[in-house]
């Protein structure tokens, strides 16, 4: 099994020895991964009930990895771009490119004959990724899923500012009081994530199709297409896209060899975490704990082995 | 003008890595009590954040911090060093921002220019006995033990990821520091250094033949203090990575007494990525990459405070020389953020992808003879 818990949703798929996929789910994190990934085990179960599977290894990938491997015990904890270019490969074994535009972060990957040999990843802000995005369509009043179609519409497009989010949002407003047309102004914005995409994440990299484009962002049609444009490649995007992170780290997980049943009434314990600031000395860690119940499981945030065991005994101490 | 009575001064100097034990003998020769800032932590940026301007760079603040920290400790007098970039310039402003605080203190500046009278007159403001013989033996000390705290530093960040008994040489290594901050002649230094030299070689490393080499490039405050960088040198190298780095402080001194045959060397090193010099460091970051690709390294780091124009202006070469080499750089820009998921995210899939790439050499290998070597002609050529 393959968990890939990102900043928006969170992703899980079964697999077997192929590479069958036997369950998947996808949903929202809403900003809970310990809840969500309950959810995510809950309808996975379900979907497994008539079939005799075992799950035997657990691997976690995306921004809450660690978090989510500690409570599910997993085999494997693993960065969310080895998993993404794994996960590729198995679908697409000639892939050369991947974009990845997910809720917060944004990367690409270039891969020659199987082994990625380059990739990059959005620095320090989010311009361009599908937060913005979302963010924008409520201002528009147009539901996220239907952007993309409203942006196939668009004859003109607007031209719209990408170097900055805040820059291209005082853009938007300003052309929307112009009297632009809805369609226009989006199709504009899609230009401007992937000129934004481009320039930033995939400056100086060798971009060579095929390209496979993954991420939540890949479902908006209106950014495809600007992409198509602009890159002049075919760009293809997969129907299980979003499930690619969480495919891979499945794989990477079942190559560990490890094996240890997983058990689904994990459901039935409850989880929680608790910060707090190590004071041993002026740095002042802020370290997180785990907990099982009262079970202290593990912790992390520490700048040296100290702090965890000050941590640990302080929190224990208040309960 | 301060009085001759030196006792009433306490001297501080900022941070920077394990250096504050040379910098110590520097702010020694004002012959005065020395204050060593309390080590560089969450407290220090927070400081060094909150009466800063906004957008100056991450070294202001992190120096600013020191500073203060410093200052409250009792000390009255601050020495700083220069710098290539705007860096020079911080010293004022970092002076009119302390003052206007409320705190009365001097502010010793060792200048850019190496003119030993004026250097000399500077410090005889403090220490009447600072001729130029006793400044030039003290500096030549201080540039000793930077020098052996170099050198073992060096050898640690190469075998750091491969010693058999995790944690052995960071001990060591702070057995050494301590020891050295105690001594004062060279050769107490020279005896110091080479017994640790030996402790180091006798610690047991499992290391492979050919071992996954990664060159560390940029800023160099950013390369050289390991906290504003998330000690992004021992978490690369714990994973199993000899990682080399060209940014030092004798590095530094020497090339700026040596500047010209200095600038000379890295001009032929950056042909053809770079025609003049770029300010600040940019020019050895190019240089050193242009050269690690060429020897056949596995990838470079970049490392730079968010907003420094020297190693922007680096960047487009470096972008160049990824391609035409087929040679893997990733790129960090630190400023006061405090969470490290984001640089581990990115350093592990680093280390992964070198680690993919390594394999599909080993099979190119098996079946042409040399997979690495012929690609690297190849791109030679360019």
């Amino acid at each position: 099994m393959g968990v890939d818990i990102g900043s928006i949703s969170t992703k899980a798929v079964v697999i077997d020895q192929k590479n069958k996929i036997l369950a998947e789910t996808y949903l929202w994190t809403e900003g809970n991964p310990i809840a969500a990934v309950k959810k995510v085990l809950k309808e996975i179960e379900k979907q497994l009930k008539n079939k005799s599977v075992e799950i035997v290894s657990v691997g976690t990938t995306g921004s809450a990895r660690q978090l989510i491997g500690t409570i599910l015990s997993a085999t494997l904890v693993k960065n969310e771009i080895t998993a993404h270019a794994v996960g590729t490969l198995t679908y697409h074994p000639d892939v050369h490119t991947i974009f990845e535009i997910g809720g917060q972060d944004s990367k690409i990957i270039i891969i020659d004959n199987g082994v990625v040999v380059d990739y990059a990843m959005n620095t320090l802000c989010a311009a361009g990724t599908g937060a913005f995005l979302s963010a924008q369509a409520r201002r528009l009043d147009i539901p996220v899923e239907e952007f993309g179609g409203f942006a196939l519409k668009a004859q003109k497009p607007a031209k719209i500012a990408g170097r900055c989010t805040v820059f291209a949002e005082s853009d938007l407003i300003h052309k929307a009081n112009m009297g632009y047309l809805k369609q226009d102004i989006i199709a504009g914005l899609c230009n401007s994530i992937v000129n934004n995409y481009l320039n930033n994440v995939g400056k100086g990299k060798n971009i060579q199709p095929p390209i496979v484009f993954q991420g939540g962002v890949s479902k908006n049609v209106g950014v495809v297409k600007s992409f198509e444009n602009i890159v002049g490649q075919k760009i293809h995007v997969d129907k299980i896209g979003h499930l690619m992170g969480c495919l891979g780290i499945a794989i990477l997980a079942r190559e560990t060899g490890k094996e240890v049943v997983f058990n689904f009434n994990l459901n039935s314990f409850d989880f929680h975490t608790a910060g707090e600031e190590c004071g041993g000395c002026p740095n002042n860690c802020e370290v997180v704990c785990v907990f099982q119940g009262d079970e202290f499981i593990d912790g992390w945030g520490n700048r040296c082995p100290a702090g965890i065991e000050r941590v640990k005994h302080k929190l224990t101490q208040k309960n | 003008m301060p009085k001759q009575n030196n006792n009433k001064f306490k001297a501080c100097f900022p941070h920077m890595g394990n250096y504050h034990v040379a910098f110590k003998s520097i702010a020694k020769l004002l012959d005065c009590e020395i204050i060593t800032p309390p080590p560089i932590s969450k407290k220090t940026i927070e400081l060094g954040c909150k009466y800063s301007p906004e957008f100056v760079c991450i070294p202001f603040k992190y120096n600013l911090g020191n500073y203060i920290e410093a200052l409250e400790k009792g000390a009255n007098v601050i020495v700083q060093a220069g710098g290539g970039c705007r860096f020079g310039f911080y010293g004022e402003v970092q002076k009119e921002i302390l003052k206007s605080l409320g705190y009365k203190f001097e502010f010793f500046k060792l200048n850019n220019s190496f003119n030993p009278f004026v250097i000399a007159k500077e410090f005889q403001k403090f220490n009447r006995r600072a001729t130029i013989p006793f400044l030039l033996r003290g500096f030549a000390l201080a540039f000793c033990q930077a020098l052996a705290i170099e050198k073992i530093e060096d050898y640690v960040r190469k075998n750091i990821g491969f010693e058999k008994k995790e944690g052995e040489m960071e001990k060591l290594f702070n057995s050494f520091l301590m020891e050295l901050d105690k001594i004062n002649n060279f050769t107490q230094i020279y005896k110091t250094y080479n017994k640790f030299k030996i402790n180091f070689h006798k610690i047991k490393t499992k290391k492979p033949k050919k071992p996954i080499r990664v060159g560390l490039v940029g800023e160099l405050y950013v390369v050289m203090e390991p906290f504003s960088n998330f000690e992004i040198e021992k978490k690369l190298g714990k994973k199993g990575v000899e990682i080399h780095r060209f940014t030092t402080v004798s590095n530094i001194i020497t090339s700026f007494l040596f500047s010209r045959k200095h600038v000379k060397r890295l001009m032929s090193d950056a042909k053809p990525y770079l025609k003049y010099h770029i300010g600040g460091h940019g020019l050895e970051s190019v240089a050193n990459a242009h050269k690690l690709a060429r020897q056949g390294f596995d990838g470079l780091i970049h490392v730079k405070p968010f907003g420094c124009m020297p190693e922007i202006n680096a960047m487009t070469a470096l972008h160049r020389i990824s391609q035409d080499y087929q040679f893997p750089i990733v790129y960090f820009s630190f400023d006061s953020l405090t969470s490290e998921s984001g640089v581990a995210t990115r350093l592990e899939a680093f280390y992964d992808m070198l680690i993919m790439k390594r394999k599909k050499y080993a099979k190119n290998q098996r079946i042409h003879g040399g997979g690495h070597r012929l690609h690297f002609h190849q791109s030679r050529s360019h």
